[in-house]
């Protein structure tokens, strides 16, 4: 019995031993597992067969086409991603993590490469000029307490707007809808799934162009994370990105999923490193 | 002065969160709360007399309905209260265009009027306690003089009423203080909506709160100060003699 186990054991490992053998002489390239949060519409999403598909896994296997790697998908609860990384279960997460100074203590990151904008929101008969700060004395404004657009809409119109600061985004739309708010701030997907205010036959609309910057505030945007150490696979990556801005690979893939601009073009600079 | 001054930089140098601006949120928080505070007080009582001795009539339309209004007030959650008030308006049709919009437009006032009504039921309550309560010795003094019933209410049983209510109310005022913290949630940047925006803006939960309790805490302790003083004064006929 003990002899079967033994033997069965030795055919396996010489059979895989070949398969491996095989695979690294089939091509070179290196196997690179990326870890990503599931689901997270329309980033990351199950077919109906089960199959990942979405946005950043359509991007993610893009990159690896053109850092010439082998990639497979690890799911991973968001809450255990970064421990998920650094205990090595995958090489690199590829989950609309945002750049922020906590985490870059303990991943390095890639070149960003989407940052959801914002938007300011009005009624659709009001004629208001965001770029005129004199003309919006005394208007008032609603945003999420905490958030990125309280920051921005504190230090930019602080002096003007009259802030009303909710608990939830919620409560901003129903201010706005009750008339009590001139204005809101909201962060763009949000605000397309809560105000609708695209449709022509909608009550509110679109004030000036959607904002990303300054980087201070809305931060650098979601970029891969990677182990500090693992700066040539980093490198790959960042080069593979600016290639997908360079070529128009990139918007043809976010106006696949998207009818808003969530690109952040990496600059010369960066790409040239 | 310019020593406390630099007295005052020096304190807040070192630290990120409490600085000149957080703490001008904080002095505004103050005024808000305090402004808003005691104005429905100020109305509550003004309300709160006249429902009060309607509550003891004897007449079941004057007294049923007053019955009603200080239960549904005091039977439901302030912050229910002040939501309705708040978000209720707007179901109103055409309040947009009404002169009430300017009224209801601002959080303040929805926030005021959902204190004050709150306040008018607990302090009704009260006071028709104590003027129930009022010794039938002093009732049957003032019949043996003549008075009127509306003479008697006067010049008896309101000034006795008032004094026998005076910690029950001084407990309301603080119950109201502390009550008003809810009015945050409708953007009303008081005490704790001044705490809320620190504890969101630096991530530092722990300090932002610490800081707004403290200074709820002075503001109790002045009231307190003030209803012991006044109890003392008010009350010296019922303490027993040394």
């Amino acid at each position: 019995m003990n002899k079967w186990i033994t033997s069965a054991l030795l055919a396996g490992a010489l059979v895989s031993g070949q398969i491996l053998g095989q695979a690294m002489a089939q091509d070179d390239k290196d196997t690179v597992r990326l870890g990503i949060d599931v689901p997270y519409e329309p980033f990351v999403m199950r077919d109906a067969d089960g199959k990942l598909e979405g946005f950043e896994i359509d991007l993610g296997n893009e990159l690896c086409a053109r850092a010439n790697l082998e990639c497979s998908w690890v799911e991973q609860s968001w809450d255990g991603i970064i421990p998920g990384l650094l205990a090595r279960k995958y090489d690199a997460i590829l989950s609309s993590m945002a750049i922020t100074p906590e985490r870059e203590r303990q991943v390095m990151f890639s070149l960003p490469y989407y940052n959801t904008p914002s938007v300011w929101i009005t009624a659709r008969d009001r004629d208001i000029d965001i770029d005129d700060k004199q003309s919006l004395e005394g208007l008032s404004v609603g945003v999420q307490r905490g958030t990125i657009r309280d920051v921005y809409v504190t230090q930019e119109y602080g002096d003007v707007l009259d802030i009303h600061r909710y608990g939830s985004s919620q409560e901003v739309v129903n201010d706005l809808q009750s008339g009590r708010l001139d204005l809101t701030f909201e962060d763009f997907p949000i605000a397309v799934d809560a105000i609708d205010f695209r449709q022509d036959d909608s009550p509110y609309k679109q004030l000036g162009d959607s904002i990303k910057t300054p980087t201070s505030i809305f931060g650098k945007g979601a970029a891969m994370a990677f182990r500090q150490r693992d700066k040539a696979l980093a490198a790959k990556f960042d080069k593979a990105i600016c290639e997908v801005y360079a070529d128009g690979t990139f918007d043809k893939l976010m106006e696949q999923y998207f009818d808003y601009d969530l690109s952040v073009r990496p600059s010369e600079a960066d790409c040239a490193q | 002065m310019e020593q406390l001054n630099g007295w005052f930089t020096e304190l807040l140098s070192g630290n990120l969160i409490f600085t000149a601006n957080t703490l001008s949120f904080y002095w505004g928080g103050l005024v808000t709360t305090v402004q808003l505070v005691f104005l429905s007080l100020l109305i509550g009582v003004i309300l709160a007399v006249p429902l009060a001795i309607g509550r003891g009539s004897k007449r079941r339309w004057i007294k049923l309905p007053i019955y009603a209004y200080t239960y549904v007030f005091r039977g439901t959650p302030l912050l229910i209260q002040l939501y309705l008030v708040y978000y209720g308006v707007v179901f109103f049709d055409g309040i947009q265009d009404s002169i009430f919009w300017v009224v209801f437009k601002q959080a303040f006032f929805p926030a005021l009027i959902a204190f004050t009504l709150n306040t008018a039921a607990y302090t009704t309550e009260i006071f028709h306690g104590a003027i129930k309560n009022t010794a039938k010795g002093e009732i049957e003094a003032a019949r043996a003089y003549g008075m009127s019933r509306k003479l008697m209410m006067r010049r008896i049983i309101l000034p006795s009423a008032f004094r026998r209510a005076l910690p029950a109310y001084g407990n309301e005022v603080i119950f109201m203080l502390h009550a008003s913290a809810v009015a945050s949630v409708v953007t009303i940047m008081d005490l704790t909506g001044a705490a809320y925006y620190v504890y969101a803006r630096f991530y530092a939960p722990f300090q932002a709160f610490i800081f707004v309790a403290l200074i709820y805490l002075c503001l109790t302790f002045s009231i307190m100060f003030v209803f012991r003083r006044l109890e003392k004064r008010l009350l010296a006929h019922l303490r027993p003699r040394a």
